[in-house]
């Protein structure tokens, strides 16, 4: 009978340890830092126009608020333009700038440029080399749009995260055989006179 | 005191009177358990030649006692012989009660444990240790697979859930030595955090009859029993080594079992499994290993009229998903589903990167039983059970050794069960339960949280009974009532919180809001009934009909409410809702056993139908800087479940046994009249086996695994407008087609040694995929990346000790 005392005891002392005390914590609030909610496409041309810039902007991520996409400027016809792309995350104050992480692991990003119906073509200006070290792959933060005859169609950016940059095309700009996954995927609809 | 100074008058007086020799000791003896008289139980007066036996209703006579202290030695053949003292002062009644058994000992040497069915009219099957031990290094899902009806849902092969009729996740409750597992198994993509090594026995309950365990298994409940401790001094264990040539793994498993005559037992229980990249006929699935280390520690008494058990169980997984399952966008899923090879296939290693998942579960149980004479057996259990989950997903920067989930569950269950067993006929059980849960999911994962904060409080209490109506029929009746409440506290974005229109449901919730999220403080109550009524009828002594109506009821889990994101395995956003109601089922089952001498059968057709039936389904397109992705949402319908399971056993002569078994099942929404997602594809394994006894127990093995293709699904294939070659092209995603079917074949093989007298080496060699077929399973999640596996070579190594 002692026995069953004891194991009594024991039960009861364990029910007493385990039950914790109600600390009615508030959760803190979670602003995702990987989040990609603004695209930003700056192409400047040699000539007299302003720039021209497309933005995309989510600012609630992967919530149900579509992205709002603005044109600022006119493409010319048979132009050159530098481009440069910005990739911001705008949940978060002081914004970040994605850009300083595409830079800091180039090697394993690359964007993708592709035109339907519009005239242009694009070329790689940079490479993983310029930000932190690696080889001669292009990472795609700067570029080059040269536009062909008057058209309008459609521009997509495409950045994958990890892809094969040495499979076949890929590191000329093709995204067929690139692998990996989509960070961004950004369509906008262009025109140029 | 008093009766002290009394006891010690009499004996003085007893001994004064000491030569007077004539007085009479008498009485009857009955069983404890109850209260049964004793026939032919022997009396022995320790120390003189004094006997006695009893007679047909129990009663003794001793003559000729001189007065005096006695001890009164008890036995019977069915029983333990004890030992009682007494004094004699003058003729004395007496009544003595043993125990009934050294009969149930000697069924445990005989035929080995012993373990109750769970149910009387529910149709339910066990495995024992012996099919157990050829899935040492495999899981518990993979195992069950050998029951006709169960299936699995797999994401890729080392994340098995047990599919019961067609149900699984939330709907099948997992029992693991008395204690309702708490594991984060709403999830899909999460195993059960249990070692099949720990089992001894492992009964399956179709539908829910058990309303013991709960009152919420739609599906059905799966108890894993450890070793019962027998009564006796003695020591064993087993040694399983195992070694796999796909996957390059190794597995091993110990366990040592000592148990003493008083009653007292000491086990534990202890695996280790190694492995790396597991691989298809054709490439290597990379980042697809698996470790995993398990070990339960239990010591306790069993005597017969009182015992308590302690038990500690540990395990730890860490395991490697699919490194081309993880993906950006619905582009990808796409590419996957077009290519025939994944887009990642790196060399065979045994590191495990991320995508990977690592789960740590804890389980801490104390119970305590005391026998009442003439009434029954009460339990009392407390159980302590933290998981740990953490899934960690490819990321950029500082964040790529953060894990992207990160959960702490805490469970705390209080539970009490008297079963009432004095009467012959009748069995009663009562019982109430409560517990308290608490998920904490850890905020530096820097991802919104896919689980909030929540604690939930549950309070249940039920009766069942089983009477034997006469020797033919045996009914069934049980009552269960399940409160639930649970106590949110979630972030939402507050473009999320509009477009789901809570700002007009549920304003009075928000607690707080920030910028751009808000928290709410969601807390819902659910009140369950469940229940059960059936016979089980014994038509004559080779057939038995089990016939069982069952109504359960569950409420919505933390996932259904509230999930809240996108899910980068199948590049879908998922949404809870607040809105949603418990769901109800209605099961009639019935089952036919039939065992003849050289046949064995079972046949068990099912109807199932649920109210509010909890599904995930497709609700439009949503556009984010990633592209477009396909949005699910939790929705309720009325469904419809029915199907068969038939399991056949045919013994041709000595050495040859023909298996079969057969299961279908059919589900459909009744709302939109179209079939039920994810339902089990109509299967059909054959197993012939050759065993010949007299060369070490010789036994050859060929299964044939048919698994036909799943015709009856939903179409949710959507199209979104994506590019391609440079063309922006609507695009049809076809998410929903199954899988052709497959037939697979396996071999296995088995032979005995005898080490020395108390131990005995079992050597198996078994291949898997014998054909090394390409084959995808409607049921694995990562079908649309990759094939299923290839051949594999075991071989497993037993000493039993």
């Amino acid at each position: 009978m002692k026995s069953y005392k004891i194991i009594t005891l024991l039960f009861l002392s364990v029910l007493a340890i385990t039950s914790c005390s109600d600390d009615d914590r508030i959760p803190e609030p979670i602003n995702e830092e990987e989040v990609i909610t603004t695209v930003i496409v700056t192409l400047e041309s040699s000539g007299p126009d302003d720039d021209v810039v497309f933005t995309s902007q989510d600012l609630d991520g992967d919530g149900p608020d579509e992205p709002t996409i603005n044109i600022e400027g006119k493409l010319r016809a048979n132009t050159t333009y530098s481009g440069s792309l910005t990739i911001l995350n705008e949940t978060v104050f002081p914004v970040e700038e994605i850009n300083e992480e595409i830079e800091e692991e180039a090697d394993k990003h690359q964007f993708f440029f592709e035109f339907n119906g519009f005239d242009g073509t694009t070329t790689y200006t940079d490479t993983e080399a310029d930000y932190n070290g690696g080889n001669d792959n292009p990472v795609g933060l700067k570029f080059i749009l040269n536009t062909g005859e008057a058209s309008s169609g459609t521009f997509t950016v495409t950045l994958r995260h990890e892809p094969d940059k040495e499979a076949s095309g890929v590191s000329q700009g093709d995204i067929s055989n690139a692998g990996g996954e989509t960070d961004v995927q950004q369509t906008f609809n262009i025109s140029s006179i | 005191m008093k009766h002290f100074f009394i006891g010690l008058l009499l004996f003085t007086i007893g001994s004064i009177h000491a030569q007077k020799c004539n007085y009479t000791l008498s009485g009857k003896v009955t069983d404890f358990h109850d209260g049964d008289p004793l026939f032919d139980a022997m009396l022995k007066v320790v120390g003189a030649d004094i006997y006695a036996v009893t007679d047909f209703d129990g009663n003794y006579s001793i003559n000729n006692l001189c007065a005096g202290e006695y001890t009164i030695e008890v036995s019977h053949p069915q029983c333990e012989t004890t030992l009682f003292n007494i004094s004699i002062t003058e003729s004395t009644t007496r009544d003595f009660n043993i125990e009934h058994h050294a009969e149930e000992l000697k069924q445990v040497t005989v035929t080995g444990e012993k373990y109750k069915n769970e149910t009387n009219s529910g149709s339910e099957e066990s495995l024992k240790s012996e099919t157990l031990e050829k899935f040492s290094s495999g899981s518990l899902g993979d195992a069950l697979k050998e029951i006709s009806g169960v299936s699995s849902l797999n994401t890729g092969s080392t994340v098995v859930k047990p599919v019961i009729q067609g149900l699984h996740s939330s709907r099948v409750l997992i029992i693991n030595n008395g204690v309702r597992l708490k594991d984060q198994e709403w999830g899909v993509e999460h195993a059960p955090n249990l070692d099949v090594n720990s089992a001894a026995n492992i009964t399956v309950v179709k539908g829910a009859g058990a309303l013991r365990y709960g009152g919420d298994a739609l599906g059905g409940v799966i108890v894993t029993d450890p070793r019962i401790a027998p009564v006796k001094d003695t020591l064993f264990g087993k040694t399983i080594f195992s070694a796999a040539s796909n996957g390059r793994g190794v597995s091993t498993t110990s366990s040592l079992f000592k148990a003493f005559k008083t009653g007292w037992y000491v086990n534990g229980q202890g695996t280790i499994k190694y492995s790396g990249d597991l691989e298809t006929p054709d490439y290597v699935l990379s980042n697809t290993g698996d470790r995993e280390k398990d070990f339960s520690v239990g010591f306790g008494l069993n005597k017969f009229s009182y015992g308590f058990d302690a038990y500690y169980s540990y395990y730890d997984a860490e395991i490697g998903i699919l490194r081309a399952s993880h993906i950006g966008s619905v582009s990808d899923l796409i590419r996957a589903i077009n290519n025939l090879e994944p887009n990642y296939v790196e060399d065979f290693t045994y590191d495990i990167n991320a995508p990977k998942q690592d789960v740590k579960h804890h389980l801490a149980k104390m119970s305590l039983f005391k026998r009442f004479e003439n009434a029954g057996k009460l339990n009392l259990d407390y159980s302590f059970q933290f998981n740990k989950r953490l899934e960690y997903d490819i990321r950029r920067g500082d964040d790529r050794n953060t894990p992207s989930l990160d959960l702490e569950l805490k469970t705390h269950t209080l539970s009490s069960n008297f079963t009432w067993d004095s009467e012959n006929d009748f069995t009663a059980n009562f019982g109430a339960e409560t517990s308290y849960q608490e998920n904490y999911p850890n905020p530096d994962t820097g991802i919104r949280r896919l689980i909030p904060d929540y604690k939930m409080y549950t309070a249940a209490g039920y009766a069942t009974i089983d009477y034997n109506l006469s020797d033919d029929w045996k009914l069934d009746a049980g009552l269960r009532y399940d409160f639930v409440r649970i106590d949110a506290l979630k972030y939402y974005l507050n473009s999320r919180w509009e477009e789901r229109g809570y700002d007009v449901d549920y304003q009075d919730i928000v607690i707080q809001n920030l910028d751009n999220q808000l928290l709410a403080n969601p807390v819902f109550d659910y009140n369950n009934w469940s229940g059960t009524l059936g016979a089980k009828y014994t038509i004559d002594n080779n057939l038995v009909a089990r016939f069982n109506l069952s109504s359960a009821s569950r409420s919505p889990n933390p996932s259904e409410l509230f999930s809240d994101g996108l899910h980068h395995s199948a590049a879908v956003i998922e949404l809870g809702d607040l809105r949603l109601k418990k769901e109800q089922s209605f099961k009639a089952a019935v089952s036919l056993e039939g065992n003849y001498s050289d046949f064995n059968f079972t046949l068990n057709p099912f109807i199932n139908r649920i109210q509010d039936f909890i599904i995930l389904e497709p609700n439009g397109i949503q556009q984010t800087t990633r592209g477009a992705f396909p949005v699910y949402a939790y929705n309720q319908v009325d469904a419809r479940l029915f199907g068969i399971d038939v399991g056949a056993q045919y013994q041709l002569n000595d050495n040859f046994e023909l298996n079969s078994n057969f299961a279908y099942v059919n589900g459909q929404d009744l709302e939109r009249d179209r079939p039920l997602i994810d339902m089990p594809a109509p299967n059909w394994t054959n197993t012939l086996t050759y065993n010949y006894k007299n060369w070490h127990n010789l036994t050859v093995g060929l299964r044939s695994q048919a698994v036909f293709e799943q015709k009856r699904f939903p179409d949710n294939d959507f199209s979104v407008v994506i590019p391609v070659n440079s063309e922006q092209v609507e695009t049809q995603v076809n998410v929903s087609t199954p899988p052709a079917g497959y037939n697979l074949f396996h071999l296995s093989s088995s032979m005995d040694f005898n080490v020395n007298e108390h131990s005995k080496l079992s050597l198996g060699l078994y291949v898997d995929n014998l054909l090394d077929t390409d084959y995808r399973d409607y049921l694995n999640r990562q079908r649309y990346f990759v094939d299923d596996l290839g051949r594999n070579f075991r071989i497993q190594l037993k000493l039993n000790y």
